[in-house]
């Protein structure tokens, strides 16, 4: 098992969205919590690139800032490299952190508007203290040949740059710290299509040249399809099914994955038919017992409504559902 | 031919800035016919909604039509004055727009502002009106329509929202129906569903479709016939079939290259090299010529028209100017 970089297992997050106290009081009101994940598990090996792919509201981002360590799980672990990430050691933190990095949704947010190109790239070294002077500038130059910029864009402030120039210049700085491990969240579902093509090939080559390893976080199935080894689907924050990502498209195990397959819109006019989607995701308040899919599902069992299934082994990975028990248990 | 249900001629829409005249929209021509489905694609900034806004007669200030026709039905209705403009607008030209939540009123229930829009147009009761709108919800698929139709926009999810506005739309019957990106703030799931309300219910009243959105996939599964703007010009217009599965203007193949799809298998994605030009930058000739892979030295100079090619299509591109080829 030597090939795992990243392994998280039983993941759970809570956030607690009770109303004030005082209102709490009076009105007699319970406390009341969202569950963001519960029990996740996956892992990731080296050199792979693992999508979760999952609708708004299943937990796809919220993932992603427990494995970078922006939000503290509230069960479970995540071991990076064989060692358990420890939230209350900031050290630690620190010196995982130089190792893994992050690519935002929306590169109009994600870059600072009054700092220069330049230091936006520069700052991961500065901060892990990787390089001193002169060699820092031709570094910035460096990686922003590297993403198909040039190295006279660093004395640009990001308003200069288009969409895509801008999620270039976040991947820059992504590996500027020279990262094993980087984390997409929805990197290009703020981009053009023609611009998208660009990014993703631009991250494919990075990664076929650094060895890097993704977790591709996306609610698009083809750019998951596109890109990914492996492929987990979210359904209201619980794992419902990992398989390797060509093996997911002919043969989806939940009915679920089946769903999600079915909706995406036919570019290739194949003609073929598809069940109609019906009804949406639940509050995540209050989700439904059981199988949180249980009301969407086509194949509803009683046992669905009361218990949640267990990840069963499938042909082609893991995935919850009862269907695939070979006795209902 | 029978007349075409709405038709625009070279239609220009101008901001003057202080930098100079930005020219959006340049001669755009199309034809929707009685019950078709026109798809509208092109990246950010092609043209796509100013094009929509345009034909309704909502172009913001400073933006205006330059020059160029618009008939509907025969009838000319860009240089119409507010008043009558306005009485098209919902009676005869129904609107769907991107974010569902900011196309409805917050401070009024479902019920009034589908009764407002019905008694505005037509002419009918109170009680008729409810009546209408509540059959109407019931067909865009909203569960218990007759309870729910008193509840506040906020009481609905997205999806649910949007079904409202469709139904908003179709309130007056009209005779064509603008969607501008319907789905774009919809989840996948959600987003089929949608689709298929708003495809099913034109095409049972008959009525005409101008869908605008940057996702092929939609226009394929939805569409006729599809439009394809770049720059502000239109690039290539044809049967959905045909231009997906054989492009022929270089943007258009070039951009159904970089659609990752489901069946694919290729490693990588074709790219089209650059982005866009801004409006002020438009280059001289064909707009796309800096990107073209199979650009050649009359593209740089002479912009070309739409020519007209078998079965119904139409590009704007010199590689398909047959007396050029001929010389």
């Amino acid at each position: 098992m030597s090939d795992v970089l990243l392994s998280v297992e039983g993941l759970t997050r809570r956030f607690d969205v009770s109303k004030p106290w005082l209102n709490r009081v009076i009105e007699r009101d319970e406390r009341q919590f969202l569950t963001a994940n519960a029990d996740v598990s996956f892992e990731i090996r080296k050199g792979e690139t693992f999508a979760l792919v999952g609708e708004s509201g299943s937990g796809k981002s919220t993932i992603a800032k427990m494995i970078v360590g922006l939000l503290e799980p509230s069960e479970g672990q995540i071991r990076f490299d064989g060692d358990v990430m420890d939230f209350n050691s900031g050290a630690a933190m620190r010196r995982l952190r130089r190792r893994f990095q992050m690519i935002f949704q929306d590169p109009f947010a994600s870059l600072n508007p009054r700092w220069r190109v330049g230091d936006i790239i520069a700052e991961p070294i500065r901060t892990f203290d990787l390089m001193k002077g002169a060699a820092i500038r031709n570094e910035v130059g460096r990686l922003l040949d590297l993403v198909g910029l040039s190295a006279t864009d660093a004395e640009k402030f990001p308003h200069e740059f288009s969409g895509g120039q801008r999620q270039r210049i976040a991947i820059a700085r992504a590996l500027s710290s020279r990262p094993e491990f980087i984390v997409c969240d929805e990197p290009t579902s703020a981009l053009d299509v023609s611009v998208q093509a660009q990014i993703l090939n631009l991250m494919r080559d990075l990664q076929d040249e650094f060895g890097l390893t993704y977790l591709l976080i996306s609610h698009d199935l083809s750019v998951v399809r596109h890109m990914a080894n492996r492929i987990g689907v979210l359904y209201l924050g619980r794992l419902v099914e990992v398989a390797d990502a060509k093996r997911l498209f002919l043969d989806p195990q939940h009915p679920y994955t089946r769903m999600l397959l079915d909706a995406v819109p036919d570019l290739a006019l194949s003609g073929r038919r598809r069940t109609p989607v019906t009804g949406e995701i639940p509050n995540p308040i209050n989700p439904p017992p059981g199988c949180a899919f249980h009301p969407r599902c086509p194949h509803v069992m009683p046992i669905c409504k009361q218990v949640i299934p267990p990840p069963i082994e499938t042909a082609t990975g893991r995935a919850a559902c009862y269907l695939l028990a070979p006795t209902p248990a | 031919m029978a007349e075409p249900l709405l038709s625009v001629r070279d239609l220009v829409v101008e901001f003057p800035t202080r930098r100079g005249v930005l020219r959006a929209l340049d001669k755009v021509s199309f034809d929707i016919a009685e019950g078709e489905v026109l798809g509208m694609v092109g990246e950010s900034g092609a043209g796509k909604s100013l094009t929509g806004a345009a034909i309704i007669g909502l172009l913001e200030p400073p933006g205006r039509v330059a020059s160029g026709e618009i008939w509907l039905r025969g009838e000319r209705i860009d240089n119409l004055p507010r008043e009558k403009m306005r009485r098209i607008r919902g009676r005869r030209i129904g609107m769907v727009f991107q974010d569902p939540l900011t196309s409805l009123n917050p401070l009024y229930t479902v019920a009034q502002q589908l009764i407002e829009t019905i008694r505005t147009h037509m002419d009918v009761s109170d009680s008729e009106a409810r009546k209408r709108a509540v059959a109407l919800l019931d067909r865009v698929g909203i569960p218990a329509a007759a309870r729910r139709i008193d509840d506040y926009p906020h009481h609905f999810s997205g999806g649910m929202r949007q079904r409202v506005v469709i139904a908003l739309a179709l309130a007056a019957e009209p005779e064509l129906v603008i969607a501008d990106e319907p789905t774009t703030a919809l989840d996948v799931s959600v987003q089929a569903q949608i689709i298929d309300v708003l495809k099913e219910i034109c095409a049972e009243r008959g009525a005409s479709v101008m869908l605008i959105t940057h996702d092929m996939g939609v226009i394929a599964e939805t569409a006729d016939r599809v439009a394809v703007l770049y720059a502000g010009r239109l690039a290539e217009i044809g049967p959905v079939r045909d231009v997906i599965q054989a492009a022929e203007h270089p943007y258009t193949s070039g951009l159904m290259g970089s659609i990752p799809t489901l069946t694919q298998t290729a490693d990588r994605l074709t790219q089209i090299p650059g982005s866009m030009p801004r409006l002020n930058a438009i280059p001289q000739g064909c707009p796309f010529n800096p990107r073209c892979p199979h650009v050649f030295d009359r593209c740089r100079v002479e912009r070309p028209e739409l020519i007209a090619r078998p079965a119904g299509r139409q590009v704007a591109c010199w590689l398909y100017d047959k007396e050029a080829q001929n010389v």
